[in-house]
Formats: structure tokens, sequence, C-alpha cells
């Protein structure tokens, strides 16, 4: 077994590119989810149309990327309101309803061969990301400690992938501290309440949605810009459960706990999947392991790691237990 | 003091009503609320169909009824809650017919529900500050710079100390209301509704489910409402109660308004006593009728008898 090639991929994982994509479509779940209660099961969507929305106005059409970002940001808030605008005055599962079925569209659209011309099919785009690389402040060579080292394109990604995700927890801290975040809380409580308290529910579970929306899609970006390449696969229903993993993990509320339990989550399906397969090459492990399917097992331990987390501590790794008391009244 | 203005605001309140008609729908002095032709149905029965009521503003009225009446049904409507189909009414002078539940509540109608709606992961004193109006901080943009909420805040906060204090909650300041008992939840809802800052407060049963021991207090502070200079319309099925502190009563049964007057002649209203107990239940009866009935009833026993032998 090599433990050193398992720690090093292990601690690659904790900062790495899933990391990042998974941490900021986290946040935004969190803002949705976790503070305003709303159940939106297409996070994968909304970072689909962004990382599209930028790929397409750069490979297909052409145009510069500043062009693409901003396209991309604005279908993000276009989806927001199309899927908001209907279901955001009836119950709350209509939302969870209509947004695991528009996250599907999404992807079944960017993949079909009608529109292969535009969002390329089942292979996607690549070729966009160029300029993004030709800012890359770092000179080539590998950036980091020891064998913990990146090379000068994945550094300049993770840089502006944390940079992102510090200013999306800034944003999350003072909102949520503020009178703005203290109306979403209360309206993930009891809406009825808050509207008779003279407050424009509606309006508020609208900004929530594009705002944990914009966020995610910001994840969307780097996903394409990191792989260079973007396919339609990428933003399938997983993604938004891996995303709602995470928030639950770290705790639902928390500043914090979408960054931490992103990074919790894709360090344990690193070291428990590196772990299996140096354990199968040594032959250490009975016949029925193989190189095959362990890739189906390491989620079998991932999941079941998860569900003892769940019985054991409810409110996730920040969650204060007092609050998960409260619901069982 | 205190005694004293408690008569005077009562008084007043009582003098508006004095030798005012028994009728649905009879005109007060200085109505509040005015609600004409109000009709809500649910497929093919008819919940609501009031034809004219009218609130007096500083007063305290009551909304009773049988099970079943309505009285929910058209708080929701007067509320924003639920759309009438028909009808109009007016606060203030303003129409509210369609208007939604948030700005009913910002033009100063303010209502709690029958079942408490504490906000249970936010702290007692976070529910209170969430009842203040025009917050700044509540946009978006304003909210990423505290410099621009921060005074307000503290001025709000001073003011849901005062009203803690007063309901006697300002040891629970920082409990999450989810914490709270049933009586203690009711008394929250009523501070947060008075941080709107309303002129009529509409109680959905403000009784149900208080421990009686709490139950005086919240008396008291419905009262209180009143000396305020505030109205109070509410529903409740107490009737201790509705004759402790309403100054008129209104008496709904299937949807419509049958009977209007003071809360210690009311329960004797004839179309009252039918709506609760049935309309034959002990419809007066001549001489004659009730040697009629014992007759009846004897031939009946009497038949069951032969029946058994």
């Amino acid at each position: 077994m090599d433990w050193n090639t398992i720690f090093v991929t292990t601690v690659k994982a904790s900062i790495g590119l899933e990391t990042v994509v998974y941490a900021l479509a986290a946040i935004g779940v969190n803002i949705q989810f976790g503070y305003a209660g709303l159940l939106n099961f297409g996070q994968a969507a909304f970072l689909g149309v962004a990382a599209y929305g930028m790929a397409v106005t750069v490979a297909t059409f052409h145009l510069p990327f500043w062009l693409g970002i901003l396209i991309g940001l604005a279908a993000t808030v276009v989806l927001a309101f199309l899927l908001g605008i209907p279901t955001l005055r009836l119950r709350a599962d209509y939302l969870a309803i209509v947004t695991i079925a528009a996250a599907e569209i999404v992807r079944l659209v960017f993949r079909s061969v009608k529109f292969s011309s535009v969002f390329g099919g089942s292979d996607g785009r690549q070729n966009f990301s160029g300029d993004f690389f030709a800012m890359n402040p770092y000179s080539p060579g590998t950036y980091g400690i020891g064998p913990i080292s990146f090379n000068e394109r994945v550094t300049w990604v993770l840089t502006v992938g944390w940079v992102l995700i510090a200013i999306a927890c800034g944003l999350v801290y003072l909102l949520m501290k503020s009178p703005w975040g203290r109306v979403l809380k209360a309206i993930r409580e009891d809406e009825d309440a808050v509207r008779s308290l003279g407050k424009n529910v509606f309006s508020y579970k609208m900004q929530a949605l594009v705002l944990g929306g914009v966020v995610g899609c910001l994840g969307g970006f780097l996903f394409a810009l990191g792989q260079a390449s973007v396919q339609p696969d990428l933003f399938s229903t997983e993604f938004t459960f891996y995303a709602y993993t995470i928030v639950i993990l770290g705790g639902a509320a928390r500043v914090f706990s979408p960054v931490v339990g992103a990074a919790l989550f894709w360090v344990l399906l690193v070291f428990v999947g590196n772990t299996l397969s140096e354990a199968v090459s040594a032959g250490m492990l009975p016949s029925l392991f193989t190189v095959n399917n362990i890739g189906a097992v390491r989620f079998m331990l991932v999941g079941l790691g998860l569900m003892l987390l769940l019985i054991f501590r409810p409110q996730g790794i920040f969650g204060d237990k007092r609050e998960i008391a409260l619901d069982a009244r | 003091m205190h005694a004293d203005s408690t008569t005077t605001k009562k008084a007043a309140a009582l003098a508006a009503f004095a030798g005012l008609d028994r009728e649905p729908g009879v005109a007060k002095p200085d109505p509040i609320l005015v609600v004409d032709k109000v009709v809500r149905r649910f497929g093919g029965l008819t919940a609501v169909d009031v034809d004219h009521v009218e609130v007096q503003r500083g007063s305290i009225t009551a909304l009773i009824g049988p099970n079943g009446a309505g009285k929910t049904t058209f708080f929701n409507q007067l509320t924003g809650f639920d759309s009438a189909d028909e009808g109009s009414w007016t606060f203030n002078g303003k129409q509210l017919k369609g208007v939604p539940a948030h700005r009913v509540a910002r033009s100063g109608m303010v209502r709690t529900f029958q079942l408490t709606k504490a906000l249970s992961k936010l702290t007692v004193m976070e529910n209170m500050r969430l009842g203040a109006q025009n917050q700044r901080g509540e946009n978006f943009f304003r909210a990423l710079i505290p410099g621009s909420w921060r005074r307000q805040e503290d001025e709000i906060t001073e003011r849901a100390e005062e009203l803690l204090e007063r309901f006697k909650l300002d040891a629970k300041r920082d409990d999450f209301a989810g914490s709270l008992s049933g009586g203690q939840r009711k008394l929250l809802e009523m501070a947060r509704a008075l941080m709107v800052g309303p002129e009529l407060v509409m109680l959905d049963e403000p009784m149900a489910g208080v421990n009686p021991a709490l139950t005086q207090s919240l008396l008291g502070h419905v009262k209180d409402l009143r000396e305020e200079g505030m109205t109070v319309l509410f529903v409740e099925h107490d009737m201790d109660m509705v004759r402790d502190i309403s100054d008129w009563v209104i008496v709904m049964a299937q949807g419509a308004v049958i009977a209007e007057g003071p809360p210690d002649t009311i329960m004797s209203d004839p179309r009252v006593i039918d709506a609760y107990l049935g309309a034959h239940h002990d419809a007066p009866m001549s001489a004659e009728e009730f040697e009629e009935q014992l007759q009846e009833a004897e031939a009946e026993l009497e038949s069951e008898i032969e029946e058994k032998a």
C-alpha cells in the first residue's frame, strides 16, 4: 500500500477543483435551503446555464470572454425568475418538483442532437478558456509545499476559486447578520407569520433564489474553466444532491458549513477510493472486490458514513443541537 | 391613574354602542372597518356570506359563533390571507379587497393566528425585531452596509425590550421562540404584532391552548390594547372571556352574521341560541303542545315495554 500517494491525493482533494466548485454550489444551496427554506433541487441547472452561457458565447460565437461571463450570469438570473415566478407563491414542494424537472430539461437540451451546432451535443464545448488562462499571473512551474503542489494553470483556477469562496462567505455572513437575513430565516420558519408582519415574502424568496443561483453559477464558470471544457452530464441531478449532502454534512444555515462540508466530502471520497484501490492492487481484499467495482463500493462506504453522521450528529458539523431538538417538539 | 383611564376608555367604547340596534350589520358611529357583501365559496359550500358589518374604532369587538360558522375564513379574507369571491371592505376608508396580506399589515391591520406561529428557530428578540416596519436593513443592498441600519436596529431593540418587559418575556429574550410554552408563544405573538404598530389588532382565538394561570394576564393585555387607542377584533369560543373583555359581540352562523349586541345580553338572543343549539331544541310550547308531547312519549314508552314483553 502506497500511503504516501493516498495522503497526497487526499490533501490535494481538500482544496482541489471539485471542492471549490461544490463549495460554491453548496453556498448557494445553503442560502436557498439553509436560510430561506427553499427546496431548489435544480442547482445543477444554475451552474449549467452559467457554464454553457460562457462557453457557447466564446467557443460557438467567438465573442469576448467577459461578455461570456455576463451572459452566463444573465442566464442564471433569468432561470431563477423562470422557476421562481410560477412556483414561489405556491407551497414549498412545488418549487422542488419544478426545479428538479427544469434541471433535467436544461441538461437534455444541452446534449440534444438538434442543438448540437450550438451546445455541441454530448461532447459539449471546448476552446473557450484561452482568455482566462491568458490572465494567469503565475509563470509556468509548480506551486505548493513538497509533493502537494499544482501546476500554474490549476494554481490560477484554485486561486480564483478560493477568492470567490471567500467573497461569497463574506457576503453570506454580512447578509445573514442583517435584518434582511432575519426575514429570510423567518420565512423558513413560517411564511404566513412573516406576511402578517408586513413583509413581502414572495420578493424575499425570489431574492434568495436569485442570490443562491448566482453564487452557485460562479462554481459553474470555474468547473468549465478548470477543465477547459463543458459537458452536459457534469450537470446531472447527482450534482445537486451532492451539494445538499455537503450542506447537511456541514450543518445548514452556517456560514462556513458548505466550505468545510465540501472539503470533507471530497476528502472522504478520495481517501476511501484511493485506499480501496491501493488495497485491491496489493491483494489485501477478498476477490469479491475488483478494480472495476470499488468505485461503487466507495460510494457505499461514504453513504454509510453520512448515515452514521446524521444518526449521531443530525445538526451537522457546525449545527446547533438545540435547533434540531426544537423540530422534535 | 391606570384604573382611571381604563374606565374612561371602556366607558367611551360602551357609550358608542349605547342605544344601537341589535340587528346584524347595524351602523356604528365611527367604524374603522366596514365590510360589504363578502362571499367565499369552496366548491358548493358557501363558507362566508356576510352582507354588512362594521367594527367600531377604539372598541374590543368579539366575533363568536358555533364551529364551522366561517369566523376564521372571514378573518383570513379581511387580512388578505384568502381571497374573497365577491364583496368589498374598507379599513380606515381604504379599499382592501385584493390587497395582499403584507400590505394589509402595513396599512395597520395586524392579525395573529389560531395555531400560534412563533418562529421557532429565531430567538424571542429576533421575533420581536422582525415585527418593526420600514427597516432599512431589510433592503438587500443596504443590508450589506451595517452602518446604514445599526442605529435603527438599536431603536427597534429598545422598543422590543419595553414590550417584552410588559409581556413578562424579558427573561426569555435570548431563548429560541420554539422553547416557549404555548401561553408564552401567544404572548410573544401578540407582542410581535404590536411591533408593527397596528391600529386594528385581529386576534384569532387568543385563549386557545393557554393555561388558566396565564389567561388573566392575557386578558389584561388585550384590554391594554384598547387603552392605548387600538381597536381589537377577536374570534373566541370561551364565553367567559367574551363577557369579560368585549364591548360588542358579533355572532356568525353558517357564514352569515346573524346577530349583534352587547356581551351581557347577546347570549340570550333567540337567534344566537338557535344558532348554537339548533332551532327546535326547546322552542317555547303552549300547554296543549306540552300535553301532546307528553302523551306521545308515554305511548312510545308503552309500546317499547310491550315489545320487550
